[in-house]
């Protein structure tokens, strides 16, 4: 086994083989065999395979984007389950761009937020207000709702809004630290949502507790995206602009200062960090990834609520990060597909499995003991074992090196094999 | 590097084993389909989606059993026509979000051809966007927002009352009958309770009631002095509440604590024997309109509720007689798509022949759906706690006005 | 409106005070482990929680041998209080033991998400437990001292309404204020509560004066953990029903109380949960006359974490805290 690992490590075409040997293998399991959720995880296991490869970067970014843009949607649309498949895809994206938005903030920064899910909230509700009749209450005329081609736009306006949100939150969180952080952060997000559930008075804003519905499906030139197959290739393309940014940011001055604010504030304000600016550029940025995908989100559901924003949610998206690896950008992305992939598959089928089994009256399962009931006691064991055993998370995260030529050598640094891509 | 290989294998080797599990049920039931071949058996499956778990948890069980018992009668049926029936129950948390995934999924799996669901209204209603797109036909037992029929989808159909029905026939019970003229009205800001709490106080007013207070009140909260405080001060002689019966149960206890004597009534989600674990001896005199008729009154339903202790060792909620229509309208419309064929019908036609059932006889209700999928023989029921045992004494019947 | 806020305002009180008790008691649990260890014990909420049902089992066993008909009704209700407040003291140490300790040395972050961690456990363990015996998780409890008192305040002046007051609540009173007490001439009598304050002090130092460091943390997770469960009781008892959720808002809210008493502070934590109970109590109560029917009582929650925001922003010590400088 040891004799094979080395020579895998050493030759980058034994790689490049077994990689399209379990690319192929998997994909065409997923293709043949229907709903098989095994060959399905497999196959999305192929990515993680390929992180791990020793390619260049440009290399293993094409071989990604080749896999998630042609392998995996031409593979699932092989059976029956196409669509529930590309669900909990559409679902991992949304969630990967939500945490990679929560790792500035907890990540790179060292802020504990607990209330990140309001920011997907402002998101949603910035669509879902003006892409129904909602608006029509409190601006006159009757100009909405606006049709399914503004949809592009309000992905940017969401993202925009949710970064002054973050802002806003950000301001008066300057003077506090630690825990308490943690504690205002989780509740200015019940805050949010609680507004959110009754501000149907004075004016009619959010329509409160009944939610919005029948939102205006995203429209591009008179086609209508309605299957998560189809809204698959928007979270996609978002997912892939979010994941080069996060990484640019990572890199930049500005990343840099976050980690530094997040290691010793106090040193790192005397090296000149601006501070109040750094901190609130982590808020703003992290929401507004957050803010774009709560417009997805809203644009996909055509139905939103207040009740789909609870703390539960931003637990789910702490403990992403956490068991990722905080800070640590592939990490991330592994966790929160786990994540997801768990609340949404794993344990659903599992339920249904022991509900077969409790019917064909092989062995009684105790309804409370249900698995899909037990997202809380997971995601808690989840959080206290990664704390204690590998507080770094899955993929710990890396600092970049640079050989110390390039430190002298005034021209920017050409990017190593050490960055690792996702 | 090794330990990062050696990591991965780990890795995969858990998602794998994960997987197998979740894998386990689909080749089992792709397995148990095989193994009915022998019998010249194929599938249809029905699922169910309501609250497993959470707060709703009871009713939501209820209508998970009550579809199983009415599919459990009609298994022979089919398997005569050659086809083994199973139920694909599945939790939707009361949660949109999961019932939207969970829609997914089932709009995936080919052989369901229908859905019983949802209780909650905020959930049944973005569900049913997904079922629209997979031409799967629903049927709720429970649901009674306007939205979710007004939408005018094709397979969205439901056997119980509209709120803007059930709200005006509470409001006119009070009014008519229990001779409230100052109503104090709470609310929980859930969809289903301030939809409720909505339709009773419009329907109040218009019929002249003076509505001295409309206040909301926190979900999962225990404690409602401050509402109560505020109800005192308006000294109303009814009190109406739109929510659910965890609250409604505190709420009775806590206004009879603060000597508030003026009777309170609630909606459908009332009609749970929770309620009586709750508040006790001060359940007395309580009121609840319901969509759910009294079981026990009706010619079979002695017999019925017999059978349902006898499955399931306990006592059947409200919602679970409907459901067991549902089913029933359900596997009835499936009959009728499949025609003289032996093919399983296409989920369009079975879709349609749900649309177009007529004057079906089921057990509580019953059913004619008219064309947004209400059903013309709803009822409204309004029941009292003369003592505190679960269900109520029914008051009074409400047929619908003819449209 | 002013008539309107005089006239519930004697039930106000009432009811407020009720509160203020339960989050005071609570809020205890919160300051002693954050003086000790600078650690928000996040899962303080859920071990409230478990002593709500934990105190519910013992009520029901008590019930289903019979003593209940046999012993006085205060007496089984102190007993049920006891044994409540040992298996959630054991909880707290058996928690620190496994999801604290271990940490001690790591960064703020990683101990916060822990303890998070354990709070969420804790609300399925219990759910799990309660729904196998039940079928259900919100679970009804027998009231021992169910009997109501009317207040004829209108009798004395037309400006109020009659009040009324449960027997539950004076014992809540009764058994909050002797806690409080207890803690009190605990910490600042004893020699164990001397080796606490010096410990909460500086750890280091303490340590070099022979004083049993982590048996100090123990005996403070014990203490604030029975704090914790036996107002569990007391809630239980008030309200007839929990569920495993009832601690989670209830804690931060108690945690709110904390801070505007001053964190580490025992005697401020006394007074915010109080002050904390009284004034939720006035919001949920008053705050639609105030608004004119547009902001009504289901924004009492926001009320509530407004407070603790205003506080952490502008005097994060709270009232009784000293300031603390950061050491670099």
């Amino acid at each position: 086994m040891g004799k094979l690992q080395t020579m895998l490590q050493a030759n980058k075409l034994a790689q490049g083989l077994l990689l399209a040997a379990f690319i192929l293998v998997t994909a065409g399991a997923v293709y043949l065999i229907d709903r098989s959720v095994t060959a399905f995880l497999l196959m999305l296991a192929s990515l993680l395979l390929l992180y791990y490869t020793s390619f260049s970067n440009g290399m293993k970014w094409s071989i990604a984007v080749f896999l998630l843009v042609i392998v995996i949607p031409f593979a699932t649309s092989g059976g029956t389950s196409r669509e529930s498949y590309m669900e909990v895809a559409t679902q991992c994206g949304i969630y990967v761009a939500m945490a990679l938005g929560l790792n500035i903030v907890v990540g790179f920064a060292g802020l504990l937020d607990m209330g990140f899910i309001a920011f997907f909230a402002v998101g949603a509700y910035t669509y879902g207000i003006f892409a129904t009749g909602q608006a029509n209450n409190f601006i006159s005329g009757e100009l909405f709702p606006l049709s399914g081609e503004s949809f592009w736009i309000f992905i940017l306006i969401g993202g925009f809004i949710a970064g002054i949100f973050g802002i806003l939150l950000g301001l008066p969180v300057l003077r506090v630290k630690g825990d308490y952080l943690a504690i205002v952060t989780l509740g200015f997000g019940e805050i949010i949502r609680i507004i959110f559930n009754n501000l149907e008075k004075p004016v009619n804003i959010t329509n409160g507790a009944m939610g919005l519905s029948s939102i205006q499906p995203p429209n591009l030139f008179g086609f209508q995206f309605t299957f998560p197959h189809q809204f698959y290739f928007i979270v996609i393309g978002i997912l892939l602009i979010v994941i080069f940014a996060v990484r640019r940011l990572e890199h930049s001055r500005l990343g840099r200062s976050w980690k530094a604010v997040r290691e010793n504030e106090i040193a790192a304000q005397s090296m000149g960090i601006p501070l109040i600016r750094t901190k609130l550029m982590a808020f703003a940025i992290g929401a507004s990834f957050s803010g774009m995908m709560g417009v997805v989100f809203a644009a996909k559901q055509t139905f939103i609520d207040p009740t789909s924003f609870t703390l539960i949610e931003s637990i789910t998206i702490l403990v992403m990060v956490v068991l990722g690896g905080m800070g640590s950008v592939p990490g991330v992305i592994l966790g929160a597909s786990l994540v997801t992939i768990l609340n949404l598959q794993v344990l659903t089928e599992f339920t249904s499995w022991l509900n077969q089994l409790s019917q064909q009256g092989i062995f009684e399962v105790p309804n409370a003991l249900s698995p899909s009931k037990m997202q809380r006691f997971i995601f808690g064991m989840i959080l206290i074992l990664v704390a204690i055993f590998r507080p770094n998370g899955l993929i710990a995260a890396r600092n970049r090196r640079l050989p110390e030529e390039a430190v002298k050598d005034p021209s920017p640094p050409v990017s190593k094999s050490e960055v690792q891509p996702d | 590097m090794r330990s990062k290989w050696s990591g991965l294998m780990i890795a995969a080797l858990i998602t794998g084993l994960l997987a197998g599990c979740g894998n386990g049920a689909t080749s089992s039931s792709g397995a148990s389909g095989g193994s009915t071949a022998s019998t010249g058996g194929k599938v249809i499956k029905i699922a169910t989606q309501s609250p497993l778990s959470g707060g709703s948890s009871i009713q939501g069980e209820a209508i998970k059993l009550g579809a199983q018992m009415s599919m459990e009668d009609h298994k022979e049926e089919f398997t005569k026509l050659g086809y083994s029936l199973e139920l694909v129950p599945y939790d939707d948390q009361g949660d949109p979000k999961k019932g939207v995934a969970n829609a997914e999924l089932i709009g995936a799996d080919q052989q369901v051809l229908g859905v019983i669901g949802h209780l909650n209204s905020g959930v049944s209603i973005p569900s049913s966007v997904v079922y629209e797109k997979y031409n799967i036909p629903m049927i709720s037992p429970a649901s009674t927002a306007t939205e979710l029929t007004d939408r005018k989808l094709k397979v969205v159909n439901r056997v119980v009352a509209r709120d803007d029905f059930q709200g005006p026939a509470a409001a006119e019970y009070a009014i008519k009958t229990a001779g409230a003229k100052n109503i104090f009205i709470i609310q929980d800001k859930t969809a289903y309770g301030q939809g409720l709490a909505e339709a009773f106080r419009d329907a109040a007013q218009a019929q002249g009631a003076t509505i001295s207070g409309y206040e909301g009140i926190t979900v999962g909260e225990k404690d409602f002095n401050g509402v109560l405080n505020i109800a005192a001060t308006q000294k109303p002689d009814f009190i109406f509440f739109g929510g659910l019966y965890a609250e409604a149960g505190l709420l009775i206890k806590q206004a009879r604590d603060k000597g508030i004597t003026a009777p309170i009534m609630g909606g459908d989600a009332l009609d749970s024997s929770g309620l009586v674990d709750i508040a006790g001896a001060d359940v007395k005199g309580a009121l609840y309109s319901s969509v759910a008729g009294d079981i026990s009154k009706l010619p079979d339903g002695q017999e019925w509720t017999a059978r349902y202790k006898e499955a399931f060792g306990k006592n059947p909620e409200g919602y679970s007689v409907y459901a067991y229509d549902s089913m029933s309208v359900m596997l009835e419309a499936i009959k009728t798509a499949m025609g003289s064929g032996t093919e399983a019908p296409a989920r369009d036609a079975v879709r349609d022949a749900v649309r177009a059932t007529k004057d079906f006889e089921g057990v509580a209700t019953k059913v004619s759906f008219d064309d947004i999928g209400d059903n013309a023989y709803a009822k409204v029921f309004i029941y009292k706690f003369a003592d505190a045992t679960y269900p109520g004494s029914l008051e009074a019947e409400i047929a619908q006005p003819a449209k | 409106m002013f008539s309107s806020i005089l006239q519930t305002l004697p039930q106000v009180l009432i009811d407020g005070l009720a509160l203020g008790a339960i989050y005071a008691v609570v809020a205890l649990g919160y300051t002693m482990v954050y003086g000790i260890l600078e650690l928000i014990n996040f899962a303080h909420g859920e071990i409230f929680m478990t002593g709500a049902f934990v105190g519910t089992a013992v009520l029901f066993g008590f019930q289903g041998a019979g003593w209940l008909t046999g012993m006085p009704a205060w007496l089984s209700y102190l007993l049920i209080i006891l044994i409540a407040m040992l298996v959630t003291g054991a909880l707290g140490v058996g928690i620190e033991r496994v999801a604290y300790r271990p940490l001690r040395k790591a960064p703020k972050l990683i101990l916060l998400i822990s303890a998070f961690g354990v709070s969420f456990v804790l609300q399925d363990v219990i759910r799990f437990i309660a729904e196998l015996k039940t079928g259900n998780y919100i679970i009804s409890t027998p009231q021992l001292f169910d009997q109501r008192y009317q207040l004829p305040l209108s009798s004395i002046s037309s400006w109020f309404t009659d009040a009324s007051v449960k027997a539950n609540t004076l014992f809540i009173f009764v058994i909050a204020i002797l806690l409080m007490i207890g803690l009190d001439i605990f910490v600042n009598r004893t020699k164990w509560g001397g080796a606490m304050r010096a410990v909460a002090q500086d750890r280091e130092t303490a340590s070099l004066m022979s004083i049993n460091v982590n048996k100090v943390i123990v005996l403070t997770f014990f203490i604030g953990s029975a704090l914790g469960g036996s107002t569990g009781v007391l809630f239980a008892q008030q309200y007839g029903t929990i569920d495993p959720y009832i601690g989670f808002i209830l804690g931060l809210k108690a945690f709110t109380a904390a801070v505007l008493g001053g964190i580490g502070n025992i005697r401020g934590a006394m007074f915010g949960g109080i002050v904390l109970g009284v004034l939720e109590m006035f919001a949920s109560s008053n705050l639609g006359i105030l608004t004119g029917g547009n902001f009504g009582a289901e924004y009492k929650d926001v009320f509530a974490f407004m407070i603790l925001i205003i506080v952490l922003i502008f005097k994060p010590e709270g009232i009784f805290g000293k300031a603390i400088k950061e050491k670099v």
